[in-house]
């Protein structure tokens, strides 16, 4: 009984296993073969291993650019979305004042409907701006659209910190923004770790709105970059392949790395509800 | 008033009172405690941010859907409801919210129930679990355009998978993206395929809460493997099933990356979803007023199902 059971479970997921990894496996491999060897053998070894799929392209400036642009965008929304998030969840936290329910609830209606609905207001605001092709123009919508989920989460947690700290802290002639700096983020680090992971990752994969805001191709994040290559290249599949494995070097380094915390952040919301 | 004074007398202070006489004092007060410097200075990065780049510009949206208008100067021709007409008269239009429903209904009848079944094989912590769990869960970490291109790859009828397992069989493949009605049932897979992992982990995440108590007393009593799990393990992770339908509806609604990088919308615009939608006649067309009007009804339909998730959730946690 116990066995079969055994038997039944390795088989089922060892076939779901096959599905989710049988595509990753024919790119990765895909990049190192030549164009003839693509189209007769999708699967297997490479008949000859071609190397020049991946060096031609790590050998470009524009592919480093790309990431570094990714990588500056994503940097400066983790921050300020930590930052700005953390300094409302706070003040909605622990203070009481005339209009916080009502801010707390304006903050929230992020909530109710996605980027898309609001995408070209969005993208005559950062034009108006001056922002257009620049990484700002990326970063300023990214953090507002992230607010809402964020400072949900850090209210949650910052409102469960024990109160016995902050009354304390208040009788010893502590401040409320140096409580803040203090006391309340170097105690929150988990979910603040999980709100930046939620930033990261939506921020790196983000392609709708830099694809609105950014024409210039000296400021493409990778999302846009790739498909300018595939439309480049179109069916010369093994360059594309090896692009498209490069590319998912640092997203599956990132995932190996925080793994718990990226799962945690994915799916915080079962948590909460 | 020396400065110790009021911290002994008083109790801390958290409140602005109202009050007329004490309103200086308290004032000053809570700037001492810096409660007022903390209000002026933490809110209105958040507050000038969202409404700036989030609840301004979905109210412009409105505005904007009733006027013809290219994005240049400002909008001065108001043609009433004629945008919302066109886009409901659009028979592209009502392809694409029908495949925002195939999408859900895919998602619904094979994704979740797919992820369910797995995620009740590996919620325990064995190391093979742990393993299984991290492969599941990496298509979902890749980015939507990744996924597309990938799939594109496999699906090209001379190069990728699909070309090769025809051959097999002694046949030659069809180009799958290139047909209407196939295009959008390999979307569909890909969905399934990118997706179905993070189902599995919100599941996981639910089986994990399942008192572990109450599934030991029912073995105790000598219930099998499979009853614990049709009467007290699905019964209990009802919520994380609603969540989980509810994440698949949003999902849907903001499809976007991977349809661009998997069909571009094609062939003759079959494999739209709403929002590839505004992109491709809103967007790159500069007509504003128009791909506003798309956004308001998405936004409308975004609502409208938060309303009816939060009235299922009520009645969920309400009938417990």
């Amino acid at each position: 009984m116990k066995q079969a059971f055994n038997f039944y479970r390795w088989l089922v997921l060892s076939l779901v296993a096959c599905f989710c990894l049988v595509p990753l496996w024919a790119t990765v491999i895909g990049g190192f073969k030549t164009t003839g060897d693509l189209r007769t053998n999708a699967l297997g070894l490479p008949k000859h291993w071609v190397g020049d799929n991946y060096i031609s392209i790590v050998a470009t400036a524009r592919f480093w650019q790309m990431l570094w642009n990714s990588a500056v965008i994503a940097t400066f929304t983790v921050v300020l979305t930590l930052l700005v998030s953390s300094l409302a969840a706070y003040t909605l936290a622990h203070l009481r004042f005339a209009g916080r329910k009502w801010i707390a609830n304006y903050l929230t209606l992020g909530l109710t409907f996605p980027f898309a609905t609001a995408v070209l207001p969005v993208f005559i605001r950062v034009r108006d701006l001056g922002l257009l092709d620049t990484y700002w123009g990326v970063i300023l919508p990214q953090v507002a659209f992230n607010l809402s989920f964020s400072i949900v989460l850090l209210r949650g947690f910052f409102a469960e910190l024990p109160k016995e700290l902050f009354e304390a802290a208040i009788m010893d002639g502590c401040s409320y923004p140096r409580i803040f700096w203090r006391i309340t983020l170097p105690l929150s680090r988990p979910i603040l770790a999980t709100v930046g992971v939620l930033a990261l990752v939506g921020s790196w994969n983000n392609f709708l709105l830099p694809l609105v805001t950014i024409n210039d191709d000296a400021v493409y994040p990778w999302p846009l970059g790739i498909m300018q290559y595939q439309g480049q290249y179109s069916t010369d599949w093994g360059k594309v392949l090896a692009f498209v494995t490069l590319t998912m070097i640092p997203a599956i380094t990132l995932y190996l790395l925080a793994q718990k915390q990226i799962i945690a952040g994915l799916t915080s919301g079962a948590v909460k509800g | 008033m020396p400065l110790n004074h009021s911290l002994i007398e008083e109790p801390p202070v958290r409140k602005l009172p109202s009050s007329k006489g004490s309103l200086r004092s308290s004032l000053r007060a809570s700037y001492r405690s810096g409660i007022l410097t903390t209000l002026l200075l933490f809110l209105p990065p958040a507050l000038v941010l969202f409404s700036l780049f989030v609840i301004l510009p979905v109210g412009e949206a409105s505005f904007f859907s009733f006027f013809n208008w290219n994005g240049y100067g400002t909008p001065q021709k108001w043609i009433d409801f004629e945008n919302y007409s066109r886009v409901f008269a659009d028979p592209i239009f009502r392809q694409s919210l029908t495949n925002n429903l195939l999408v859900i209904l895919v998602s619904a009848c094979i994704q979740v129930p797919l992820a369910l079944w797995v995620a009740l094989l590996i919620s325990d912590r064995t190391r093979s679990s742990v393993v299984f769990r991290a492969i599941f869960f990496i298509p979902y970490i890749l980015a939507d355009v990744v996924a597309g291109l990938i799939w594109r790859y496999l699906y090209d009828g001379d190069y990728g998978l699909v070309g090769t397992i025809y051959r097999w069989f002694g046949h030659d493949a069809p180009d799958v993206l290139a047909e209407v009605g196939w295009a959008t049932a390999a979307l569909l897979l890909v969905v399934v395929w990118k997706y179905f992992g993070f189902h599995m982990a919100l599941f996981i995440a639910g089986r994990q809460n399942v008192p572990y108590d109450v599934i030991e007393s029912a073995r105790i009593d000598g219930a099998s493997r499979w009853k614990i799990t049709r009467f007290i393990v699905l019964p209990l992770m009802r919520p994380v099933v609603v969540l989980s339908l509810f994440f698949s509806l949003l999902g849907s609604l903001q499809l976007f990356d991977l349809i661009i990088a998997l069909t571009g919308g094609g062939p003759l615009n079959s494999s739209h979803s709403a929002v590839s939608y505004l992109y491709t006649f809103g967007i790159r067309r500069m007509r504003v007023g128009y791909g506003s009007a798309v956004g308001v009804v998405l936004f409308i339909i975004c609502v409208l199902v938060m309303i009816f998730y939060k009235r299922i959730f009520m009645r969920e946690s309400a009938s417990k």
